[in-house]
């Protein structure tokens, strides 16, 4: 981190003496500034349009990719390789039980209406996520709190019923950002932070606006742009076109993989391809038969080769996975190795758990491009091994959730599972995997007693190994963060380890 | 007359107030609760509840629908879940951008389609008529939304002279503004004047071989005056007939290419609110659109009677 610091500031350093000498040339030569100047404006597109623009009353992630780190902050936030950092909190003590976390706040800091952030704004926000009548999206998060307490203006106490692990992690979420009790009301349509940029204005099914916050509490960070905006383009022919013609400057999340080939003969722009914490797994019903049998679904999981999925679905571009894990995730073990692709060893499981001319079911598929290609691709290595699969495309999210999410009434469903670190899906109680071990919620009981990072990796770890045997859901592939922006911007984030557009550190280059 | 139009308005009021019990059922039975799709998949059944309490969704059906529609009469046409502004604004702001669109549309389409299908039928089964006659057929069965997709690509993208999608705002100036539909209205309007050339064409057809065109023309008149004075006129019924009914499918081809060209119009808004269960906004648009249509047709009969006087002399 040091290191990083010293590299960027170093940069700043080089780029600002670069930008005099150009300065000084362009004056030389009789140019106008203006034209030797870098530009401060950038116009991010985006698929989806947020619904509301505060991230604590909704789970859309698109609310998230707008306001988290530029319009609203958390008293700890999560940089770009998915650590954990101080932010509105300077630092924290934690008793040596585990139960008492200890917040030293920031001093000096300003939501955009004026009002001052202190140790009762930090209560409110966090009551008010985990109050009797919250609507926060990850109120769970807020569960083992038991009190909070402001013993004085800058210091800020959790007391909490069990240990937490991941408190410090989950409060950096954009779910668990600091708002403020003047305008905490009014935040889906003009939402007020402490963050860099504040909110200008939202043209409906069209763009947001952004300035810069003249205020910014932050001194160390110098914000290269004045403007942002984001605007949303669903199509994706649409996206490249805007891409091309040069009305977005970036395109962090690219939505089609097979039209990243277009650009390649376009010298301004330049594709980035990272990660993402979308995992794509095909959901198994473990209450319904033949599903309630593991061995069913280790033989489907070995009738899958990752790497055609992978192929046939977004073109090639994504990351096999062997659990509900990423790359990105702390402690990520690759286990695409437990039950690798072979249809020999997958038919004569089939066959010892008493289905030896297979079996017909139905894939509950969303009609979007990744879930339609998967199931196709699934469907014929199931009839390699003599399993018949019928696609039912069920409309997402509306009827997804409706009929798969609360009602589990599937065989088995395809979906793009959004939320980072979240393995402990397959410990809830209900949930649509119907998956019930033990074993498993024990893991992850003891991931939240352990404050040690180490400890938790080591943790995660056996709790990905356990996942990757009982198999409750086939585990394929981690969607591909496809970014496509002009050469000339600099300072987006290549991996995405939560959905987010952080622009403190966007600049144009000279 | 008057009282001809006094049932006819009446007769609308009818049609509308069934047309809303049959949105209200229809959205109602569509699978999906908005509060279950803006908490995700993570949400407990407490917080779900607190949700559906605070939009109001956990009230019984028959309070739902009235407390709508006394809103709609009050002229409040209620709060966007998702968006947590009011509907009828949102409405407005969209208008801007689908009413001058769809005006664009229709003029574009009638300037193409009149002189076209006119031109057709007095050259019937020369080269002309059979050139028109292929506009028509190809830009009947070719989608909207596919010309938008070539005219971005040959407009924005290679040439680089229009915008390749999305909406600058009309406070960026009409010109831009204009600009930005242009494409759009002539990928919507294309359509429409390939059916309106057709209809054009068989109507002077018919027209001109009436014994008032063949008096004209025995009188003495010219092809050209005989044509559009005496012909076209009365040709102008079917047109106008077939204009009004294809305000329906102009309405439907403008959901289409505002997602292809990324403009903030009320189809956008329809698909979005639809997508993401913001039911009370599907409602309102809607309810619009088939007051829109409503409103059109009787519109359309009213312009019978302007342009057809034995109509008019029929009514009183």
């Amino acid at each position: 981190m040091m290191g990083r610091t010293t590299f960027l500031g170093s940069a700043t350093f080089l780029k600002s003496a670069a930008f005099g000498l150009v300065m000084s040339t362009g004056l030389l030569l009789g140019q106008t500034g203006a034209e030797a100047a870098a530009k401060t404006a950038i116009t991010v597109g985006m698929a989806i349009e947020p619904a509301g623009l505060d991230p604590t009353i909704a789970a859309p992630v698109a609310i998230g990719q707008v306001t988290w780190q530029n319009i609203f902050e958390g008293l700890t936030t999560i940089d770009k390789d998915g650590k954990v950092k101080p932010q509105l909190a300077e630092s924290w003590q934690i008793s040596p039980d585990g139960l008492t976390y200890t917040f030293k706040l920031r001093q000096g800091v300003k939501y955009h209406n004026g009002v001052a952030f202190d140790s009762s704004v930090a209560k409110y926000s966090i009551d008010r996520a985990r109050g009797a009548d919250s609507v926060n999206p990850q109120k769970r998060y807020f569960a083992s709190i038991d009190t909070v307490e402001t013993p004085d203006a800058s210091t800020l106490v959790l007391k909490l019923k069990q240990p937490a692990g991941s408190l410090l992690y989950w409060l950096g979420w954009p779910s668990s950002t600091i708002v403020e009790p003047k305008s905490a009301a009014d935040n889906k349509t003009t939402p007020v932070g402490t963050g860099p940029f504040k909110f200008v204005s939202w043209s409906k099914g069209s763009k947001v606006d952004l300035a810069r916050n003249a205020d910014y509490w932050n001194k160390s960070i110098s914000l290269k742009l004045d403007t942002a905006a984001f605007r949303f383009i669903s199509d994706p022919q649409a996206q490249a076109a805007a891409l091309k013609a040069g009305d977005v400057d970036a395109f962090p999340e690219f939505g089609a993989p097979e039209l990243i080939k277009s650009f390649e003969g376009d010298k301004r722009l330049t594709t980035v391809i990272g990660n993402t914490e979308l995992k794509v797994v095909a959901g198994m019903n473990n209450t319904r038969k033949p599903f309630s049998d593991k061995k069913v679904r280790q033989a489907l999981m070995m009738a899958v080769d990752r790497a055609t999925v992978v192929e046939g679905a977004w073109s090639g571009f994504g990351t096999p996975i062997g659990s509900h894990y990423t790359p990105n995730d702390r402690g990520y073990k690759d286990l695409t190795g437990v039950y690798p692709y072979d249809a020999a060893k997958a038919k004569a499981l089939l066959a010892e758990a008493g289905f030896p001319n297979g079996f017909t079911f139905t894939i509950k598929a969303p009609q979007m491009a990744y879930a339609q290609r998967t199931s196709q691709v699934l469907q014929a290595m199931f009839a390699e091994i003599g399993v018949t699969m019928n696609i039912e495309t069920t409309e997402f999210p509306a009827k997804w959730v409706a009929d798969v999410l609360k009602a589990a009434d599937y065989d088995m469903t395809i979906v793009a599972h959004a939320e980072p670190m979240d393995i402990d899906i397959y410990s809830r109680d209900p949930y649509y995997f119907n998956y019930k071990n033990p074993a498993f919620n024990d893991v992850l009981k003891k991931v939240e007693m352990t404050s040690d990072a180490a400890g938790q990796e080591k943790l995660y770890g056996e709790a990905q190994t356990i996942l990757s045997n009982d198999v409750p859901a086939l585990f394929l592939f981690v969607m591909p963060k496809l970014g496509v922006w002009d050469g000339k911007v600099k300072g987006l984030w290549e991996n995405e380890p939560i959905p987010s557009n952080v622009l403190t550190d966007v600049h144009w280059e000279e | 007359m008057i009282s001809l139009l006094i049932r006819r308005i009446l007769s609308l009021a009818v049609t509308l107030l069934i047309v809303s019990l049959l949105i209200f059922t229809v959205m109602d039975l569509l699978p999906g609760d908005p509060a279950a799709i803006m908490l995700g998949t993570s949400a407990s059944p407490e917080t779900l509840a607190a949700l559906q309490k605070q939009l109001g969704l956990d009230q019984p059906l028959p309070v739902r629908y009235l407390a709508w529609l006394a809103g709609v009469f009050r002229g409040d046409l209620g709060q966007s879940y998702t968006y947590g502004v009011p509907v009828a604004g949102l409405i407005a702001e969209r208008l801007a951008v689908t009413l001058p669109l769809a005006l664009i549309a229709i003029v574009l389409s009638v300037a193409i389609a009149i002189p076209l299908g006119v031109q057709a039928a007095r050259k019937h089964n020369g080269v002309f008529d059979f050139a028109a006659g292929l506009f028509s057929y190809i830009s009947i069965a070719v989608p909207a939304f596919w010309v938008g997709l070539l005219l971005i690509i040959l407009f924005s993208t290679m040439l680089g002279w229009m915008p390749a999608g999305g909406f600058p705002g009309w406070d960026a100036g009409f010109l831009a503004g204009l600009k930005a539909l242009i494409l759009p209205a002539v990928a919507l309007a294309l359509p429409q004047a390939g059916v309106l050339t057709r209809v054009a064409r068989a109507a002077v057809l018919e027209v001109m071989n009436e014994d008032f065109v063949r008096t004209a023309r025995a009188k003495g008149v010219s092809d050209g005056v005989a044509i559009w004075r005496h012909a076209v006129p009365n040709a102008l019924v079917p047109v106008f007939t077939m204009l009004g009914l294809q305000f329906t499918f102009l309405i439907a081809g403008a959901v289409l290419v505002e997602n292809v060209f990324n403009l903030p119009g009320l189809g956008r808004l329809a698909y979005q609110a639809l997508s993401q269960r913001d039911i009370i906004v599907m409602q309102d648009v809607v309810l619009f659109f088939s007051a829109l249509v409503i409103l059109m047709n009787f519109l359309v009969d009213l312009a019978y009677l302007v342009v057809d006087p034995r109509l008019r002399a029929g009514a009183q």
